[in-house]
């Protein structure tokens, strides 16, 4: 008879397979990106790529709150306050930065030239300033539940969008930027007016790769351990705490990786529009992001992809009804939730429903 | 800092409270009741503002414009039928769209109340309902300086808020504490399956409640745009105000009537006394003007970080 160690040895796999397992689906989260930048983005034309860009950011925005609000079960409306703050922190670190190391407001570089790796900096940055926010934002959980949590989120959201009005002039003249220190230009947001001339480095590799990194991230979250905690604090937090889950860390655990991926996608989205302007991230954009996630399904990741591409696509493609759209897209809102309140997917993933494992069924045979 | 002046800030105060609360007695009241955000509050609020308008100019009382005022007895009127007209309204849309979901998770009926409010402001904005252009409402009221008394200005528009929202919030008190349905209404509160079982009809008590916020909201919205103008076309403007007077009614204990105005005279109290003394006193800095809004929306979330169930409510406590 072996000793406990040795046998447990014997079950560890080898070290190179293991890490090569583990880092595979995102070498090839990479290498969707790089087929959407180069194959689908030109194949399909400047309009729908621009869609797609949107439909990438929507994923990955709504993908990191549907953590917070379907894993976590703990219901935030100030999903745009992290986008927001991690715009700021981007859009100051490539627009200066830019100013300051290349001479020039605009994008500078090829493909992950200097001013690419410039902008993937920014993207940390925002994430990493945006997740200490998620962290603030996610202390309260401690004490709050259900609607009371939710309305502290949306007055983080606001008290957010008010700072972001408040900040100094942006000096846009590349002489007067020179001559004051990065860290003197952080006040220089741009207050009310919004920070404008963001260099549009957004490009499809960059939002799908985020995304797709963002996608696999998520599904091992959600079948691992700490997943199961996750569930486990929006089932029933009282059984949770119970059976031995430390339902304080899982709760700001998920703030703050909801936070790090919605910093990133303000990121994305502020070197998109090439502008961040406080009131488009309000309120009314921390709302439409929940919508994607309820319509998609709580918790359900094919879900959340889904909606975010349904309700990207369609305002575009009824574009031409101009008013009576919005009109609408409510009525659709109400209807679905009357009809069903769980949204597309529910709770379930795509491979989990019955319609795909008799698609799949049928395919073998 | 003289008294007169504090005095004049104090009147302007009650004002901006008075208003707060009237919209917060909405709030307040479907939350006590159906325990769930009413999101598209906002717009009966705006709504009321605007079909006030519109029944005024139908009557013709702003045919004249500036020059000409309407005559006394045209305020009145347009305020109880804009009020009879919002509660249908109220009722209306919870019948058609809160009610197929009175059992559903209370997520789905908050984005419900998303769509309806969504609706609503685009719906206002077609250029047969409302249109999108800014209007004004103030002939209806002559907002003379009725006396001055000790240098204070005493205006209509000021003491017409005043009084008619303390003879509002009376009434409702009245009917929450002192009637039948008001009986009801706190039954269903409490418990709405037991006070189902004892005979009370939940579906009418729902009604009455909305009708009755839906009402106090197209009074607030009116008084709102006397006071303003109507600068703010039917859409998503309105929802700030929402979601302050919303703050109201959370910070003094959400489902509580008195809690609803002490909350409104709180957060009016930080909007208009911080905005005569203390932004005044720093002149040279004027983003310092703009932290109103962080002042609300810090005393809310000071507010549910030590005393969640608001200033005046009661704590629940959780059963396992």
């Amino acid at each position: 008879m072996k000793g406990l160690q040795e046998r447990v040895a014997a079950l560890r796999p080898a070290l190179a397979p293991a890490v090569g397992k583990s880092l595979l689906p995102f070498a090839v989260a990479v290498l969707l990106a790089f087929v959407m930048d180069k194959i689908i983005g030109p194949g399909v034309g400047a309009t729908w790529s621009k869609i797609l860009l949107d439909v990438g950011i929507a994923i990955l925005l709504a993908g990191s709150l549907n953590v917070i609000n379907g894993y976590a079960g703990q219901f935030s409306i100030g999903h745009a306050g992290f986008m927001l703050v991690g715009g700021y922190a981007a859009a100051w670190l490539t627009f200066y930065g830019s100013v300051h190391w290349f001479g020039t407001k605009e994008p500078v570089g090829g493909f992950l030239g200097n001013g690419q790796l410039l902008f993937l900096a920014g993207c940390m940055l925002a994430g990493v300033i945006a997740s200490v926010f998620g962290l603030v934002v996610g202390l309260p959980t401690l004490r709050l539940r259900g609607d009371y949590l939710a309305i502290v989120t949306l007055g983080f959201g606001e008290i957010v969008r008010v700072l972001g009005q408040i900040t100094a002039r942006q000096p846009k003249n590349v002489a007067a930027i020179k001559e004051r220190t990065m860290w003197d230009l952080a006040n220089n947001l741009g207050g009310a007016e919004g920070f404008s001339q963001v260099p549009g480095y957004t490009t499809l590799f960059f939002v799908y790769l985020f995304a797709f990194v963002l996608l696999v991230l998520v599904y091992r979250l959600k079948y691992s351990s700490q997943g199961r905690a996750l569930l486990a604090v929006r089932e029933n937090e009282i059984a949770a705490e119970a059976m031995g889950v430390d339902t304080t860390r899982v709760k700001v655990v998920a703030f703050v990786f909801g936070a790090f991926f919605a910093g990133i996608g303000g990121s994305l989205y502020a070197h998109q529009v090439g502008a961040l302007d406080p009131k488009e991230l309000g309120f009314m954009k921390s709302i439409d992001l929940v919508i994607i996630v309820v319509i998609g399904g709580m918790g359900s990741i094919t879900g959340v992809v889904l909606g975010a591409a349904i309700l990207v696509i369609l305002p575009e493609v009824f574009r031409q009804f101009a008013d009576y759209r919005m009109i609408a897209y409510a009525l659709a809102l109400i209807l679905v939730m009357i009809l069903r309140p769980q949204g597309i997917m529910g709770v379930k993933e795509l491979w989990e429903t019955s319609l795909w494992r008799r698609l799949v069924a049928k395919v073998k045979r | 800092m003289s008294g007169s002046d504090l005095l004049q800030t104090t009147i302007n105060f009650l004002a901006v409270g008075g208003l707060y609360a009237l919209i917060a007695l909405g709030y307040t009241l479907v939350y006590g009741i159906l325990r769930f955000i009413n999101f598209a509050h906002s717009d009966i609020v705006s709504w009321g503002a605007w079909i006030a308008l519109t029944v005024a100019s139908a009557a013709g009382w702003l045919a004249s414009g500036r020059a000409g005022m309407a005559p006394a007895f045209a305020l009145p009127c347009v305020l109880l039928v804009t009020m009879a007209v919002c509660a249908a309204m109220g009722v209306t849309i919870e019948r058609l769209a809160y009610r197929p979901l009175r059992k559903a998770p209370r997520l789905n009926v908050l984005i419900t109340a998303i769509g309806v409010s969504l609706f609503l402001q685009n719906v206002g904005l077609l250029n047969k309902v409302f249109g999108n252009r800014p209007s004004t409402i103030s002939a209806l009221l002559q907002n003379d300086v009725l006396a001055t008394v000790g240098g204070v200005q005493l205006r209509l528009f000021d003491l017409l808020t005043i009084v008619l929202t303390l003879v509002l919030v009376v009434v409702l008190e009245r009917i929450v504490y002192g009637t039948r349905m008001g009986r009801a209404m706190r039954a269903v509160s409490f418990d709405e399956r037991v006070a189902s079982l004892m005979g009370v009809n939940v579906n009418v008590v729902v009604s009455v409640t909305f009708a009755l916020g839906s009402a106090l909201a197209a009074a607030g919205g009116i008084l709102f745009a006397l006071r303003n103008d109507l600068r703010m076309t039917a859409d998503a403007s309105w929802v700030l105000l929402g979601l302050k007077a919303f703050v109201a009614a959370v910070v003094g204990g959400i489902g509580n009537v008195r809690g609803a105005a002490a909350g409104a005279l709180l957060i009016a109290f930080v909007e208009v006394f911080v905005h005569r003394y203390v932004n005044a006193a720093f002149p040279d800095k004027p983003w310092v003007g703009q932290l109103q809004d962080i002042y609300v929306f810090g005393i809310l979330i000071l507010v549910l970080l030590f005393k969640p169930s608001g200033l005046l409510g009661k704590a629940v406590r959780e059963k396992v």
